[in-house]
């Protein structure tokens, strides 16, 4: 057996999205020699796919927008459920965030007055996401490469080497992470070209994975998003929290079934996108909830005034948070008045001019007349939920992104608290600036802090090793490509966009059953570039990580933001108060409840009385 | 609806391969990166292929269809034929690792070698101000989704090794427009792009162009226009006498 191939650095950070990207950044230039692991080539990151724009209250195109107002959005679309410290946070920093990538050479839409255009979104308040067309993911992530590429010229032009103190490795997936006496001590994994197993030895290990949607069948995610930092957190010993809540996003294409689940941004209803039922008919005003009746309009001539007028009509209910869009959606197409494959109609076509569609949304354009055969400028979009964010993840501290094990760190979608119940569009591409940036410095601080380093033992070493080759060990075991797709069907039926107890009982049972089916699986071929042999691997992080939003969408017995349940159809109070805390235990997960942290007096007093009375208990109004 | 497709895929590794002959189902609206997760999960559990997003955005599928540099998440089975063989290859600018995933560090080679956007001095964050038609030149560039299919394609370097040293490709050639395009970059690029990146090596067959998903005018939006900055200052006598007197290079 040739000898292992070890590397030593002072941060790794796994995962090469935005979050990672900008972690990565942060702890190069707090002087530790920084290692960036991702699954993909560099600059090929699930973030790429977001569409929208980054939202940060820089007031450019309503000067009465501020931190108090975002954070004031954010909280409503999370329900109130939201980390209160983190939506602080978010809210302060994202307009620095955003300038900052300025710096780093990205080029933003602009204003008349040659400042950052910012564009309307679901359940902002006023304009607030800064974008580039319809492919704003794809210039943050560009932005954060080549600023990382500018900083190894630096360390070239001093030392002589790219690669002295930030080094991408990539196309190599981290199977464990390797602690001693509970502290991280490196990570282990795997080569994707060749399937030879390496050891990166560091004390400090900054997760930014993304989330877990490929548990599902449908899905706007790449098969990166196998939840591997989650499952990687909990088998560390770390918590998450608010697993419960995974955001269908209400607009993915519904055809051709090739492409079902891909999404469909939101900018198409922020630029004036309806949304109609196949008899014509624009749904959604059917559909607005009772803390949401101030401030949509409730009649089509007021809605459409809001475009050009918002300081005197109230927002079109297209534009209400994903969760309630969604479930319209789903309520139109139960009630046989979707569209032929399934969907509902988003029209921009009879909305805008066909050159402006052309220019604000280019990517939507191109997509569905590559993959659909559908010309948005004359046609109707047809279009569904599709499974998109996790709202929960590792439980972090909301100013360093620490998570309970020492030296173990996490930002962006594996994170979990910032966004409650629901995440609001936009406030991911900011989300994981402004805790990429917070974690890689706290990832920092903490190395530096430290009098010895940890060590990672042989045993722990072996014992990784085995696990990841035990697929080629078995034999007669099933194919891992079968077992994915049962997951991806159990997940969706049972576990989907409403929920009843009986259905994800039955979830439970049959995610018992293919956990035990998957510790018997078989697979074929040999190392070198083995998909079947990486799936294998990845579906182990699936199947917890399902359990873990299975079991806790069991227990939270109402319904808020992206958990909704049939049976308990009404969102109360008390669950505010409650969070779901998953841990692994044994070979499977545990869930208990914990009192969520009461929200500081000053941020309270940012919302009137009345609203608070919506989603508050009574005793906590008292205080 | 759905009917059963030939397909002939490249399988081997750096020490050779051939084409192996496969029959599949291939249902309506499918794209080529169906069919070949599909051979995947019921035929060869463990043929390579690269590829995340399959929406076109993240530009890892690259690969050649019936010899035609293309996206497999974007190439529909309907451009062809039922009864036609539908053969595909890897990418054969780049040494392949298995199956159809090349190796492609060449271009982040060629990336690490262009100096990064020089900020404005002097200007903090939050005080950038660009006109929107000024940002628009290079915003077409940075539509860039590096599948690259362009470095695959031109032939400078299609089917000669020895250019790859001198020559960092119509991407990163754009890379240097883009850059010099951008209002408010400070480096000074177009000398570089000659005697550096090898500019002068492209000549302008718009191969670059046409295999480009996202339709970008590498060649007359990007590459004409560094040519010609690259000339002016080079023939213009005043500037000649210039570099000369000042020893501008």
């Amino acid at each position: 057996m040739p000898e292992l191939e070890r590397h030593s650095f002072d941060v790794l950070v796994i995962g090469a999205g935005g979050a990672g990207l900008r972690a990565a950044i942060e702890a190069r230039e707090h002087g530790m020699r920084t290692a960036v692991l991702c699954k993909s080539l560099f600059g090929k990151a699930h973030t790429v796919m977001a569409e929208g724009g980054i939202a940060a209250a820089m007031g450019n195109a309503n000067p009465k927008d501020n931190w108090q107002v975002h954070f004031r959005d954010t909280m409503r679309g999370g329900k109130f459920l939201n980390d209160w410290r983190m939506a602080e946070l978010h809210a302060k920093e994202a307009p620095q965030r955003v300038w900052e990538l300025e710096t780093y050479g990205a080029l933003f839409d602009r204003t008349e007055d040659g400042r950052i255009s910012q564009r309307n979104f679901g359940g902002h308040e006023y304009p607030r996401l800064a974008h580039v067309g319809d492919r704003t993911g794809l210039e943050l992530i560009r932005s954060l490469q080549q600023k990382v590429v500018s900083l190894q010229q630096e360390d070239h032009a001093r030392s002589g080497d790219y690669e002295s103190r930030l080094r991408v490795f990539q196309e190599f997936t981290v199977t464990d992470l390797v602690l001693d006496g509970g502290a991280v001590a490196g990570a282990f994994g795997y080569w994707r070209e060749t399937g030879r197993f390496a050891l990166f030895e560091a004390p400090a290990v900054v997760l930014a994975t993304g989330g877990i949607g490929k548990s599902f069948k449908v899905t706007s995610n790449s098969w990166e998003y196998t939840g591997d930092g989650h499952a990687l957190a909990l088998r560390a010993g770390a918590s998450l929290v608010n697993m419960e809540f995974v955001q269908f996003h209400p607009t993915g294409m519904v055809w051709p079934p090739s492409v079902k689940g891909i999404l469909v941004t939101e900018s198409v209803r922020g630029d004036g996108g309806v949304l109609r039922n196949s008899e014509g008919k624009r749904f959604m005003f059917d559909y607005i909830p009772e803390v949401f009746k101030d401030k949509y309009a409730d009649n089509e001539a007021e809605a459409d005034r809001w475009y050009t007028d918002p300081d005197n009509n109230r927002r079109p209910p297209e534009l209400l948070p994903r969760d309630e869009v969604a479930r319209a959606i789903n309520s139109e197409v139960k009630a046989g008045r979707g569209s032929e494959h399934g969907g509902v109609f988003l029209d921009v076509s009879s909305r805008l001019p066909a050159e402006e569609i052309r220019r604000r949304l280019p990517s939507m354009h191109h997509q569905f007349k590559e993959l659909a055969d559908v010309d948005i400028t004359a046609q109707p979009m047809e279009v569904g939920p599709t499974c998109h964010y996790v709202m929960g993840g590792v439980r972090v501290d909301p100013d360093t992104g620490a998570s309970s094990v020492p030296g173990l760190f996490a930002a962006g979608e594996v994170s979990g608290g910032m966004h409650g119940s629901n995440r609001l569009g936009g406030n991911s591409l900011s989300d994981l600036l402004v805790f990429g940036r917070r974690a890689g410095a706290g990832a920092a601080d903490y190395v530096a802090g430290l009098a010895t380093r940890p060590a990672c033992s042989a045993e722990a070493v072996a014992r990784a090793e085995r696990v990841a080759l035990a697929p080629f060990e078995r034999e007669g075991g099933e194919n891992p490509y079968t077992l994915h797709m049962e997951l991806q069907q159990v997940m969706n039926d049972l576990v989907g966009i409403i929920r009843k107890a009986d259905e994800m009982d039955q979830a439970v049972k049959r995610l018992e059953d293919l956990k035990r089916r998957a510790a018997a699986l078989t697979v074929e071929g040999h190392r070198q570039f083995n998909p079947g042999w990486h799936l294998a691997l990845d579906l182990r992080n699936m199947l917890l990580v399902s359990e873990c939003v299975a079991r806790a969408a069991l227990l939270r017995t109402e319904s808020r933001g992206g958990h909704t349940r049939d049976d308990y159809p009404r969102m109360e109070a008390e669950w505010r108060r409650k969070l779901l805390v998953c841990r692994a235990a044994g070979d499977g997960v545990e869930v208990v409840e914990e009192p969520q942290r009461p929200i500081r007096p000053d941020l309270l007093e940012l919302f009137e009385f009345g609203e608070l009375q919506k989603y508050l208990t009574a005793d906590e109004l008292e205080g | 609806m759905g009917y059963r497709g030939h397909f002939r895929v490249w399988r081997g590794d750096s020490s050779g391969g051939g084409l192996e002959d496969f029959t599949v189902e291939v249902n309506e609206g499918e794209v080529v990166l169906d069919v070949i997760h599909r051979l995947q999960a019921t035929q060869a559990a463990d043929l390579a292929v690269r590829w995340n997003c399959k929406a076109g955005k993240c530009g890892s599928c690259s690969a050649e269809v019936n010899g035609r540099p293309r996206l497999l998440c974007m190439t529909r089975m309907s451009v062809f034929a039922e009864d036609e063989t539908v053969t595909v290859t890897p990418m054969r600018t780049f040494p392949v690792i298995r199956d159809l995933v090349t190796d492609v560090s060449y271009n982040y080679t060629k990336a690490r070698e262009i100096p990064a956007f020089q900020p404005p001095e002097g200007v903090p964050p939050g005080e950038y101000r660009m006109s929107q038609v000024d940002v628009e030149r290079s915003q077409e560039f940075r539509k860039c989704i590096e599948c690259f299919l362009c470095q695959n394609t031109c032939h400078v370097i299609r089917d000669h090794e020895e250019n790859k040293e001198a020559f960092a490709g119509p991407r990163f050639l754009m890379r240097v427009a883009e850059l010099e395009m951008h209002p408010l970059d400070e480096g000074d690029r177009v000398g570089a792009a000659q005697s550096a990146h090898g500019l002068g090596l492209c000549n302008i067959t718009k191969c670059c162009t046409e295999v480009c998903p996202e339709h970008i005018k590498i060649t007359d939006n990007a590459l004409i226009p560094m040519k010609e900055r690259v000339a002016d200052r080079r023939y213009d006598p005043i500037v000649w006498l210039g570099n000369k007197l000042f020893r501008r290079s």
